[in-house]
Formats: structure tokens, sequence, C-alpha cells
């Protein structure tokens, strides 16, 4: 048995914690979260020559064609340093949809773009309040043309093209390739809890859209990437709760209070055990969704639903509890708490929220998976 | 990252599941996979002589204590085998909880503290189950604060060198059937409560000891209290020198921790089977969306538990030492099966608090609910895990301790003011 990353894998979690502590310390997440920028193109491109953006992208098509366990490593250093990169749109999501199910032009065309970070791509599915479901989804494409409204879609406001779940002419799901650069397309920019990860808004107008993957395909499709894209989300929200938790731990052991540090205190101190405990229950979680994103394991829809959720639940323990072990000065600008805390609220919406992934994880299971969950 | 055996650990493991199929007392396998926490396990036989009798024919095959040198009984295999047999043992392994104890966290006390004559003498007929050990530690007054302990050894003043023991333990699994006991006292109350503490193993027969069963809240009476009135104990049954028991007692507790929290169940897949059993409104509770939420998190817990023990286990493997995330298992297996106890009765309705052979599941989530109680608190209380996960894990100081310098007979007693 070996549930682990192996000693190559650790070099480059290694390598990506000195690249991010140099390039992407807080003053980087926070010139996003204040400045004009949607992202950190710097960091971007740094990561892009790293090689890393296309870890899990076949060396055909130019990535690294090393294997998703590196971009899982990957990812969980971009949560832990808060990276205000559009990585899950255009990695986890439009990437991996490519691969799943993309045409042999369409992946040549922009798989490299998207490993060389050249381009960004996202994916385009909600179109508004509340959780998305099939009947949910208005959006129609006719004769090539997309026209509908998808709103939140992250990063929408910087990708180049988006994945948009829509209708055919028979009014099946289908997925579509739409750039957005395109005529038909108009995006907005929507103010969000996380600024330091853009959302927009994207109507299209008889936008040019083209088929990707089988048509009438579309929901089953993407529930597979979600699937994929949960379990590198999940890796990302460890390495947030792990980040939140080392802050929470280094102020409880400066910070002093009756004569005494405050990490001394055991309303702190469990708190801050506590705070362990859920982000190593995320760990384990993740690995072993890490082992089934991998190996093509059936049980995959199970492992990625319990990452998912276990790493929500990890990453928004720790964020809020940075807050409170922090006291006052946690709700400050000034204190980097509310960075954490933004972003682990945004992740947990995202790809879905934590009660549609909770729902998701249990008609799996009873679907005739609990042994192997259990 | 994978789940499979080296090829060694596979060929380890074909062995051990051929000589378990080959010799378990398969009569008792329904019954005990039925078992739950709290409940009884095998009920058909006498319980304590049906786990000896399967220890003994173990030991006689050389599958007793794996990790133990072959000269105190054991196998001396590695601990990725000791791991590997636990999992083929599966539910057999529940038969010599009577053990536990003996094996988990006397037995290598014994061997990192007692004489070469003593451990060839003791640790044998512990590993083969001929003998029983218990642990005789906790106090009325002291409980998470062990080292208040009060039970009193004093030199014999006849000269013999003998130590003469009164005093009281509680909360002792198993005394009612062991042979041996690992006692802690105090012979100097005139030092900080730390340095003035003496470890010593004793016969349970010896004269002056006197056990009683605790009638527990759940009703069951697992635990004791042993009464120690003028026992005798020859000085050469001391486990390190005078003083130092603190410092063997804590050989013990690290090995109970290690024992009670690795591979612990939260009560999930029996839970889970009767969400798809139990109706709401005539559709199974399973669909239910506040049933999901709720199931939901319990099973993370569950399968972050499991993929922990997978974690140590792949350290093991790799002959690495497992991380300090396996600290995790007690607390959270312990408060997980509580919430969950309650909630099964929640959805079981005004007939969860009934109690009877036809509760759902034999009255398993009932027989939780009483004894998970126990479960946070029993071998470190969740506030002394979490002060160690606190301290040791994430390095934070420790408390500040009023009673460290001051003699144990001058620490008060009472919080309350005298009148």
């Amino acid at each position: 048995m070996n549930l682990d990353f192996s000693d190559e894998q650790k070099q480059l979690r290694d390598q990506m914690r000195r690249f991010l502590s140099e390039k992407c310390p807080s003053a980087a997440v926070r010139a996003v979260l204040e400045g004009p920028e949607s992202y950190d193109k710097n960091l971007y491109r740094g990561l892009a020559e790293m090689g890393v953006l296309g870890a899990a992208i076949p060396e055909e098509y130019g990535g690294s064609g090393l294997t998703h366990l590196e971009l899982c490593v990957v990812a969980e250093e971009l949560g832990r340093a808060l990276a205000p990169v559009p990585v899950s749109s255009s990695i986890y999501l439009a990437a991996e949809f490519l691969l799943q199910a993309g045409a042999s032009k369409q992946k040549e065309l922009w798989l490299p773009k998207l490993a060389a970070g050249e381009a960004i791509g996202t994916f385009a599915m909600s179109e508004g309040q509340g959780r998305t479901t099939p009947a949910r989804i208005s959006a129609k494409v006719e004769a090539g043309k997309l026209t509908g409204v998808k709103f939140p879609v992250a990063d929408g406001d910087v990708a180049d093209f988006a994945i948009v779940m829509a209708r055919d002419e028979q009014g099946k799901l289908s997925l579509y390739l739409v750039e957005l650069t395109a005529a038909g397309v108009r995006r907005e920019a929507l103010e969000s809890i996380d600024p330091t990860r853009g959302q927009a808004r994207l109507v299209f107008d008889r936008a040019p859209a083209e088929l990707i993957g089988t048509k009438g395909d579309g929901w089953h499709i993407a529930s597979q990437v979600l699937d994929r894209a949960a379990v590198l989300m999940a890796f990302e929200q460890l390495g947030g709760a792990d980040g939140a938790l080392e802050m929470a731990r280094d102020y409880a052991l400066e910070r002093m209070a009756f004569g005494r540090p405050i990490g001394s205190f055991q309303g702190i101190k469990h708190m801050l055990a506590d705070m362990y405990v859920s982000a190593t229950l995320a760990r384990s979680n993740c690995y072993y969704g890490a082992w089934a994103l991998v190996s093509g394991a059936a049980e995959l829809p199970v492992a990625a639903a319990t990452a998912r959720v276990s790493a929500t639940t990890a990453f928004q323990h720790c964020a809020k509890n940075n807050i409170q072990v922090h006291g006052g000065m946690g709700f400050t600008w000034a204190f980097d708490c509310h960075l954490f805390y933004r972003r682990s609220n945004a992740l947990a919406l995202s790809l879905g929220a934590q009660s549609t992934w909770e729902t998701l994880l249990i008609e799996r299971m009873s679907a005739g998976n609990a042994e192997t969950a259990a | 990252m994978d789940f499979e055996d080296t090829v060694e650990e596979a060929a380890f493991r074909t062995q051990v599941r051929a000589w378990i199929d080959a010799n378990a007392p398969k009569h008792l396998e329904d019954e005990l996979k039925r078992a739950s926490f709290g409940s009884n396990g095998v009920v058909s036989e006498d319980p304590i002589a049906a786990g000896k009798a399967w220890q003994k024919k173990k030991a006689e095959a050389g599958w007793a204590c794996l990790h133990w040198p072959k000269e105190y009984g054991g196998a001396a295999r590695t601990p990725i085998e000791r791991v590997i047999w636990g999992q083929e043992e599966g539910p057999y392994a529940a038969l010599t909880g009577v053990f536990t104890i003996g094996h988990g966290m006397c037995g290598p006390t014994v061997m990192s503290w007692a004489s070469e004559e003593h451990k060839r003498k003791l640790l044998p007929p512990l590993a083969s189950g001929e003998h029983v050990w218990c642990q005789l530690f906790s106090e009325p007054a002291s409980g998470s604060d062990l080292a208040g302990l009060r039970t009193r050894a004093v030199k014999a003043d006849d000269g013999s060198g003998d130590w003469i023991i009164n005093g009281q333990k509680i909360w002792t699994s198993g005394a009612q059937y062991s042979d041996w006991g690992l006692l802690i006292t105090r012979t100097n109350p005139d030092v900080p409560k730390h340095k003035g503490l003496t470890m010593f193993f004793l016969s349970m027969k010896t004269p002056g000891v006197e056990i009683r069963p605790i009638k527990q809240a759940n009703g069951q009476s697992s635990f004791n209290e042993v009464y120690f009135t003028d026992v005798r104990i020859p000085d050469n049954q001391r486990l390190g020198e005078v003083g130092q028991g603190w410092e063997v007692s804590l050989t013990t507790l690290m090995n109970e921790r290690l024992s009670i929290g690795s591979g612990m169940s939260t009560g999930f897949p029996e839970l889970f089977r009767y969400c798809m059993e139990a109706e709401i409104d005539g559709r199974p509770a399973v669909e239910d969306s506040s049933v999901r939420s709720r199931l939901a998190q319990i099973a993370v817990k569950q399968s972050g538990l499991k993929y922990t023990g997978m974690r140590a286990i792949s350290a093991l493997s790799k002959g690495e030492i497992p991380g300090p995330e396996n600290s995790i298992g007690k607390l959270v297996a312990g408060a997980t099966m509580q919430d969950l106890s309650m909630f099964a009765l929640d959805l079981q309705g005004e007939a969860g608090a009934v109690w009877d052979e036809d509760s759902p599941q034999q009255g398993r989530f009932q027989a939780m609910l009483m004894r998970s109680p126990a479960t946070r608190i029993e071998g470190g209380s969740d506030e002394i895990l979490r002060n160690i996960i606190g301290e040791r894990v994430l390095g934070l100081p420790g408390d500040i301790r009023v009673d460290k310098d001051v003699a144990f007979k001058d620490i008060p007693t009472t919080g309350r003011k005298k009148k």
C-alpha cells in the first residue's frame, strides 16, 4: 500500500512552495484584490514557464506529460499561497473538457495554448440563483449560434473561450466551445466575495458555438469533468486550509495576553487542534481522491465527492477560526485572515455548492458504492 | 499511489489468510459480526474462554503478538506484517479484546522496564493468552491528571524491602478476570507530584486486593474499582527506579493511545444501511435531503479516518514511522459515534426511545448512544487529546501548571473554600 506522493512529487511540492513564496507573497494577492487586474499575469506566466499548467496535458499537446498527481501537488500549493490565477477554470476545467471530450482539432488548437498560459479557458454552466439542475439550463444553440446568459462564470472576464452548457436544436443538453472575443459575446465583470478570483456575466447573442463531445451528452460529460476538477479543487482547498491553520498557529505562539502566549489557553489550543483534525481528515480524503483520479477507479465519483466535501469543510473551518484566533486584528483589512476567509467561501461555491456535493456523495454511495467508501 | 501489497506483503497475506481460514472459530463468526460497540460480543459461550482459546491457537502457530521478540512469545514480525494480520483476522480480532490492554500497554511497559528474568517469565504467558493483564492507573481523584494519584506505597518496616500498598484504583478494565496488574503508586508525597511516583506489577490474587465491578451508566459492568488494603509487594516487582513511575507510565500511555486510536469504527456503515432501509413518508430515508447532508458529513469523517490509517500503513510499508496524524483517530471516532447514534434515533422517531430486540439492527444505535460517552473519556479524554495535538503536533506551549513545583501533600484537594 502506498497512499502517498512519490519522492519526486514531494520535490515538486517543495519547488512550488519556494517559487510561490517568492512570486506570490500576500502582497501579490492583495495587488489583485485592490488593483485593476483580475489575475496576476506575471505569476501565471511563471507557472506556465515552470511547465506546471500543462502538468497533466500530454506532450503531444504541448504539456509536460506528467500525471494528475503532479497537478494535485501543484493545486495544493496554489491553494496555500492563495494564488490569484485562473488555474481552476483553465486547467482543472477547460483543459479537462478538451482532454475528455474534445476532437483532435480542438485539442491541437487549444491545449498547447492553455499549457503555455497563452490562452485561458473556462466553463459556463450556471444561469443564476440556486442550484444548477438540467431543467435550469435555457441557453440555446441554433445553427451553430449560441444565445443565452451565463452567470456567474469564474474567470469569465479574462477567458479566451468557454465550454458552455446549452440546449441543442432538439433541446438536449450539449457542450459548446465558444470564443469569448467573437461577435455576439458581451461580458461584464461582477463584484464578488473574493475579488482575487474573477467572476463574470456572459451574455451570448447568436455567438458562434462549436460542439464539443457528442450531442446530447453534455450533462454526462460535465459530470465526469466536474468530478475530476473536484479532486483538484479539493487539493487547492486543502492547501488553503493548511495555510490558514499555519497562520493561526503562528499567531497563537506570538501573541501575548494575560501574560502568556494565547496558544497556551485551552480555548485557543483546542480550536487549533480541531482545525488540525479537519485538515488531516481532508488530506486523507484528498489522497483517496487523487488515487481514484489517476487510477481510473470506478469509485472516482464517490472519491471525488468525498474529497470535495471534506476539503470544503476543512477550508471553511480553518479560515473562519483563523480570524477567531487573531481576535480583532483578524478583522482588519491589513491582516491576511480575510484573504483566506474570502477564498474559502468562494471555492466552497465553485463547481457546485457544498449541499450539492453532499447530495451527490450520498446518491452515489446508495447507488452501490457504500462499501468502498465505508 | 496504490492500495496494492508488495510481493512480500501479498505472500504474507496469503499465508495468514489460509491459516485463519483453516483455524478460526467459524461458529462464532456471525455473532461477532453482529456485535456492535456497546453490546456484548460473544454470548453463546463464555467470551473469556473463547478469547483465550483463540489466542492460544494463534500462539501455538506463531501468530501471537507478531511484533514482539520471539524470546518473549512474539514472532519478531515487521509492523506492516502486524497490520496485515489484523486486517485478515477481521471479526475474530474482537474475540481477543480481553488482551488488548495486556498486549497493547502492559506488555510494552514490562518489555521496556522489567528485568530480563521477569520479561522471560511474564511475557510469554501474556502473549499466549494464558494470562490476562490490567492497568491500575486511574483513581477517583486522578483521571486526566493522573500524576495526582493517591494510592500509597510505603516500605515495610520489617527490613524485608517489601512495599505495603493502600488505596483505590478505578476504571480498571477487565480486573475481574485479570491475573496480573500494572500498578502506579505514590511513594513520596513530599516532592512535586510527578516526582514521587513508582510503578510495580503484581498478581491480582495478592492478599488485600479487592475487585468490585462498577455498574456503568449504560448498565454494563466492564470496568472495576480495585481496592488495596495492606497489600505486600516484594521490591523486585518494581519497574524502574523509586520515583521514576511517571516516566514508566508514559510508555504505557503512549501505547494506550496508539492501540485504542487505530482502526476505530464510527458506526457509519451500519447507519448507512439503516438509512437505506428506513423510510420517511414512504420513501427511503437516504433520499431525504437533510438526511443526505448529515450522512455525507459523517461519511467523510469515516472515510477520512480510514485513509488516515492507510497513510500510516503506507509509512510502515516503506519502513518509515507514521506521522502524528494518527492522533486524531479516537477524538474523531468517539464524537462521531455519539452524534451518529443520536441521528439514528432521531430517524426512528418516537420509537427511537424503545430499546429492545425489535429496535432497528437489534438496538445497535441505542447501545452506541449509551456507550459512546465513555469513548470520549477513556484512554485520554477529548480534551487531553486536543492538548496533545495542540502541544505535540502544532507545537503550542503547555498550560501553566500551578501545582508544578509544589510538594504533592500541599496541593489543594478541593476548589471550595474551607468553612
